[in-house]
């Protein structure tokens, strides 16, 4: 066996919060890495994982220090150097990529510039040779028109052409060690496996050792000769991704797969009496955009006659990628964003688009939970408080009866009653989200519109709200419409599923029978394009490029 | 990992500890005694004055500090002590009522403009810029050669001066808080404007208006020694802390204690007032975060 490229010993990393309380992020952590492989760093957020690729560079996020161990990349030791010395080794060496690569372009600088600023830094070679270089990368990397795109500013690209080139640029340098930090977590799945595919071929063909960060196993599993689970900054096991995947030794790997599996959704049984035959939502013909309106109609129109229905019990899923309309619709439906023509029918009333034109009873019936649980509670109110208010506002509960009803709703999504003092920012972001969930409930709604509100979570936490929604659906007999991109969770909790485009529906259909029978090729792109928990499913992935090119926008 | 999660639940379930939430650190502690201070000279200095503020009891002027006159004589033999002593009240009472009165107004239709948006917004935003185009002194001059000086036409002339810039820094603020989710929640809710501003965007918003006010503050004690100066603020004999360091400020070169102590006055007011607005308790302060 070669000697390992990377030796991590003992690495222990802590910092000290702004009360001043020490805290250990991760508590000594060994591995190594040969040259050539690509190593995965998995596990929930908080984990360590960024942390320890970012020690590999021998940098730390401002507050934490590297407090012990040693790390050594080729012959020298990272832990032991002058910051001076270690930066001479970053683009050289090692060098990172990051997860949002839109962040990490300087808006107002041309690509070319940007991705040759190492060579011009480290002064390895001249201009003229550096560009040369960096048009070669960007063919390896498959990006369109590789011989002018470097011309280009960065708003001038597609998130995944960004994405790519963020890793020509950590490429340049001929480093040993290459740092990927999430970079796909961003990108639509259609997206994603061309970047995927093209840093594994770069990775391959110049036999770069890779540290792949990511929390999501089936993308891990493309790209990595080895995984490496982490939970609370420690190392729960090691092993080859087959090995991994397929026969995992320890209890929190097992429940990261386990979370991963879609549990495929059973249907509630309907009651055989026909009593209330309307459906719970029905949507005609809606549009809907943004902008100045003109002629009734706005500047920009982004929902082009959607119609639907969903029935009283049954669960609707909205999937497609970043840009297609989902949230826009949900939007619309709830009546924030008026629709400016179609109409909302909400067992058997017509609604209003806009919902200040909407009463009471009308605005109960329906609520939405959003994606990013945090920005969707104030702050400056404790739990109690935010769950209190719509008892008040809709049914008037004061007093007593309003507490005792806080603390039903809280039992509901299983938070203990005492948290009703804490302000959101002392709860974990599955807490958060349950407490969004628990004041959508204080409404005593019928239907619940979710807009991605998995899709912040880690996978666990994320598989428990979506059991949660399934326990609430059979006790209190509620329907959702589910928004996502992740097609498991909308297989694992709808009945039935749109799949839109550009504002359109180019498909409704059952949601079990998603994967086998969709016929649109839309569809049959953006499903083929998930992720599987297989080593060898981005190899074996065949799409027909004209599809590709024709929906996904590169 | 669990055990530590149980004793937090435990501590939460304790009765709420009072206080920590409320209480302030000793720099804010100062601030506050030296504002409180200033404010009860500003209501019994009349009684405590040795002299009356327009009696010249010196035929020296600039006279030093003596046991008759604790913080020397003016330009023209007064007592500065008195002078200062009837000074506060003009100098607090004035400044803090246009300050509360503009911060207020600012704040209020400044997050009325940014939850209603629409003309509302843009009709009252223009105004109040082409209204932040006008001079304060001139528009000052102005006001009080058409309606007289008293103290009500002072503070009113403050407020305007001051509060469009109150209302810009406001609604800025709530323009933002007010696309946060958890206040299309609430208008998706069907609560009214009313609620909006007052219970999800005001306590947000709350931080950095209080230390705008505090900045203000400091500004309008300024403008109120201008406007004196130029004969339009508080008449003569009376005088506030600005006016009484311009009248005196040929004395300057000579040490005179006359100029030094109204501008000592000043300091502590102002420092002190941005001193406790920069360290209110924590529960005020950092809502936002």
């Amino acid at each position: 066996m070669t000697d390992p490229l990377v030796t991590v010993e003992k690495l222990r990393i802590g910092a000290t919060t702004d009360s001043g309380r020490k805290v250990e992020i991760i508590k000594g952590v060994d591995f190594e890495i040969a040259p050539g492989e690509i190593v995965a760093l998995i596990g929930e957020s908080g984990s360590g994982k960024t942390t320890i690729a970012l020690s590999l560079m021998g940098h730390t996020r401002t507050g934490c220090k590297i407090e012990g161990g040693t790390i050594r990349i080729g012959d020298c030791d990272m832990t032991a150097m002058s910051n001076r010395a270690r930066a001479a080794l970053r683009g050289t060496e090692v060098s990172y990529v990051p997860q949002s690569a839109a962040a990490a372009f300087n808006p107002s600088k041309r690509i070319m510039d940007q991705v040759i600023e190492i060579a011009a830094i480290h002064e390895l070679m001249p201009r003229a040779e550096a560009e040369t270089k960096a048009v070669e990368l960007f063919r390896a990397l498959a990006l369109p028109d590789a011989d002018t795109i470097g011309q280009r500013y960065p708003h001038q690209v597609s998130g995944g052409q960004l994405q790519r080139l963020s890793a020509a640029m950590a490429l340049i340098g001929d480093p040993k060690l290459v740092i990927f930090d999430e970079p796909t977590t961003a990108l639509d799945v259609t997206t994603q496996i061309e970047v995927l595919r093209a840093f594994k071929s770069v990775m391959r063909a110049g036999g770069i050792a890779g540290v792949y960060v990511s929390h999501d196993l089936a993308v891990v599993a493309q790209i990595a000769d080895r995984i490496i689970v982490l939970k609370g900054g420690e190392i729960q096991e090691v092993g080859g991704a087959e090995q991994i995947l397929n026969a995992p030794r320890d209890a929190y790997t097992k429940q990261l797969l386990a979370a991963f599996e879609p549990v495929p959704h059973q249907p509630e049984e309907q009651p055989a009496q026909a009593a209330k035959p309307k459906p719970v939502l029905e949507v005609f013909d809606l549009c809907a955009g943004y902008g100045a309106i003109r002629n009734g109609e706005p500047a920009a129109k982004i929902l082009k006659d959607v119609s639907f229905k969903i029935e009283r019990g049954r669960n609707l899923g909205v999937i497609g990628e970043s840009g297609s309309g989902k949230s826009t619709l949900a939007r619309a439906v709830a009546g924030i964003l008026p629709a400016y023509r179609g109409g909302v029918i909400v067992d058997g009333t017509e609604m209003k688009p806009d919902l200040k034109d909407r009463s009471k009873a009308e605005l109960r019936r329906m609520q939405m939970v959003f994606q990013l649980a945090d920005t969707a509670l104030n702050p400056a109110h404790s739990i109690g408080a935010i769950l209190a208010r719509p008892l008040t506002f809709y049914e008037g509960l004061r007093g007593k009866a309003r507490e005792a009803r806080v603390t039903e709703l809280l039992d509901m999504v299983h938070l203990p009653a005492s948290l009703r003092h804490r302000l959101p920012g002392e709860l974990s972001g599955g807490q958060k989200q349950r407490v969004n969930l628990a004041r959508a409930l204080a409404a005593k709604p019928e239907l619940i519109l979710c807009d991605e509100i998995t899709s912040a979570l880690d996978t666990v936490v994320a598989a428990a709200i979506l059991e949660l929604l399934k326990e609430l659906q059979r006790e209190l007999g509620l329907s959702y419409m589910f928004i996502s991109h992740d097609l498991s969770t909308v297989e694992a909790i709808c009945d039935d599923v749109l799949v839109m485009y550009k504002g359109e529906v180019v498909e409704a259909l059952p949601a079990a029978t998603m994967s086998s029978e969709a016929t649109h090729p839309y569809s049959r792109l953006l499903i083929s394009s998930v992720p599987k928990l297989d080593t060898g499913w981005l190899a074996g992935l065949e799409q027909d490029p004209e599809l590709v090119a024709q929906f996904a926008n590169r | 990992m669990m055990a530590e999660y149980q004793t937090t639940t435990a501590a939460k379930d304790a009765p709420k500890p009072k206080g920590p939430g409320w209480s302030f650190n000793w720099v804010g502690r100062i601030g506050l005694a030296i504002m409180l201070f200033w404010g009860l000279v500003a209501f019994v200095g009349p009684w405590l004055a040795p002299h009356p503020p327009g009696e010249i009891v010196d035929w020296d002027y600039f006279g030093p500090v003596s046991g008759d006159y604790w913080m020397g004589t003016d330009y023209l033999g007064r007592d500065i002590f008195s002078r200062i002593l009837m000074g506060a009240r003009y100098t607090v009472g004035i400044a803090l009522a246009a300050v509360t009165l503009a911060c207020t107004l600012g704040v209020i239709l400044g997050m009325i403009a940014a939850v209603a948006g629409g003309w509302f917004d843009m009709v009252l935003s223009r105004l109040l810029d082409a209204f932040n185009g006008i001079p304060s002194l001139l528009f000052g001059l102005v006001v009080v050669a058409a309606v007289g000086s008293s103290i009500p036409v002072l503070i009113l002339t403050l407020t305007a001066i001051y509060m469009p810039g109150s209302y810009r820094f406001a609604r800025a603020l709530a323009v933002n808080v007010n696309t946060m989710d958890f206040v299309t929640v609430a208008r998706a809710r069907g609560e009214s404007t009313r609620y909006l501003i007052l219970q999800e965007i005001f306590p947000n918003i709350l931080g950095p208006v209080l230390a705008d006010l505090g900045l203000r503050f400091v500004f309008i004690v300024l403008v109120l020694s201008g406007l004196s100066f130029l004969g339009l603020g508080v008449q003569p004999p009376n005088a506030d802390w600005g006016g009484l360091v311009r009248e005196n400020i040929e004395g300057l070169s000579l040490g005179a204690p006359a100029v030094i102590f109204p501008s000592v006055a000043i300091a502590s007011l102002t420092i002190s007032v941005n001193m406790f607005i920069d360290n209110l308790p924590t529960k005020i302060r950092d809502r936002s975060e």
